[in-house]
């Protein structure tokens, strides 16, 4: 019970990162990834045709590959982020390539009618979009979505490749130092309650959505 | 009065519309009817400006007009839809005061009270806080009636209000529409019912398929 007081601290310390690096990438590429699903969908085909080769580059090349790219990579052609702004640079980018696919699907879904109606009651788009659209996509995509940020909160673990001090890396140094399982299995008590968490919230957001059909 | 002057209109090389010309007067109820693949609905999205004509003119109390233009304040044309396409995620009072507020910026105060006066006068008054998942084929359709009349619309389109709903309900979708032209409601209807559209209209118009 001491041991595992004495390092708790360190763990908790990783956490934050693991919850930092969650937080941004989770509200950042659920953003953009809006924006780049609305893209998909255009009639613009010159963006559509960028936005497909960025999603095939980000969903087709391992995330740690991206990290890497992104901190070791570019400042040999002069481009240097701090470990952190790295980290979060991949992670949106990659992550936001996965969000705008489930985004692209959730409007693909919504009958054309519906725009029709929208357009025929002289809704401007972003109106249409805000109250009509973009709460039944969101209704569609909320499983998807779940399962991503479950995903992001174990893929965030990839930081310690550039040197970020995150939960597992926590773990992993006191299972090294002290030659013992007991941090690894704290490690993964952390990860199963922070997902626990947000499992429960996803549920509590569908059933708050489950009003109307 | 609504002019239609010489109205055209292909897909893909086939004339769906040739050179169609008709006048609707004010308060009328005009029927278009024909068989199915005849350009009914296409003349209607024509009319309601969800298709861009290739070729034609409308003009509303003898004034040209661009139906395809939605950004304008003004709707003269209103449209309820054969599958109705009420928005799920909002209750039946939402559905109707949302572009009001939104387009007109009218008080949601004054619109909210519109609405529910059109609502108990086509017997919907119980049914305000409901989603439409709640509402039975003829309840939506009276939903989206008074959506499309809570934007003053000079004109009222319908495509096809019987073929969604049960033989039973024709009636009271008749009545609704006669109802409305009572109270000086200007309406255009499309349907392959004849017997529906005898019932109702002032005037019919038959379209039939072009030659191919």
């Amino acid at each position: 019970m001491d041991y595992i007081i004495s390092i708790l601290p360190a763990l908790l310390s990783g956490t934050k990162m693991t919850l930092t690096i969650f937080i941004i990438t989770g509200i950042g590429s659920i953003l953009l990834g809006v924006l780049v699903g609305l893209g998909l969908i255009s009639h613009f085909k010159p963006l559509v045709g960028i936005l497909n080769v960025y999603v095939w580059l980000m969903r087709g090349t391992p995330l740690l590959l991206q990290l890497i790219f992104v901190f070791y990579g570019l400042p040999l052609i002069g481009i240097v982020f701090p470990r952190l702004d790295a980290a979060l640079l991949a992670f949106i980018l990659n992550y936001t390539a996965y969000f705008g696919e489930i985004f692209r699907g959730g409007f693909q879904a919504i009958p054309a009618g519906q725009f029709e109606a929208a357009e025929m009651l002289h809704l401007s788009y972003w109106q249409t979009i805000k109250n009509i659209i973009a709460p039944q996509v969101f209704k569609i995509v909320l499983p998807s979505l779940g399962n991503e940020i479950i995903n992001l909160i174990k893929d965030s673990s990839l930081v310690y490749v550039i040197g970020l001090g995150d939960l597992l890396r926590a773990g992993n140094v006191a299972t090294s130092r002290d030659v013992t399982l007991v941090p690894l299995i704290l490690v993964g008590i952390i990860y199963l309650l922070l997902t626990a968490i947000c499992t429960f919230v996803l549920k509590q957001i569908e059933n708050h959505f489950r009003v109307w059909r | 009065m609504l002019e239609i002057k010489n109205l055209t209109k292909q897909f893909d090389g086939q004339m769906i519309i040739n050179d169609f010309s008709m006048i609707v007067p004010d308060q009328s109820i005009t029927a278009i009817v024909g068989p199915s693949g005849a350009g009914k609905t296409t003349l209607l999205r024509c009319i309601t400006g969800l298709v861009k004509p290739d070729s034609g003119q409308f003009l509303w109390q003898n004034q040209i007009f661009d139906p395809t233009d939605h950004h304008s304040q003004n709707a003269i044309i209103g449209s309820v839809f054969q599958d109705f396409q009420l928005f799920p995620n909002l209750t039946v009072l939402k559905n109707i005061t949302l572009a009001p507020t939104l387009v007109h910026h009218e008080s949601l105060e004054l619109v909210t009270q519109k609405a529910e006066r059109l609502l108990i006068r086509l017997g919907l008054g119980e049914q305000k806080n409901l989603y439409p998942y709640q509402l039975s084929g003829g309840q939506k359709q009276r939903v989206a009636i008074v959506r499309a009349l809570a934007m003053n619309p000079k004109i009222l389109c319908y495509d096809e209000p019987t073929s969604a709903l049960d033989p039973g309900l024709r009636d009271e979708v008749a009545d609704v529409i006669l109802d409305l032209q009572t109270s000086g409601m200007t309406q255009i209807v499309v349907t392959h019912d004849i017997d529906f559209a005898q019932k109702i209209a002032n005037k019919m118009i038959q379209v039939t398929a072009l030659k191919r």
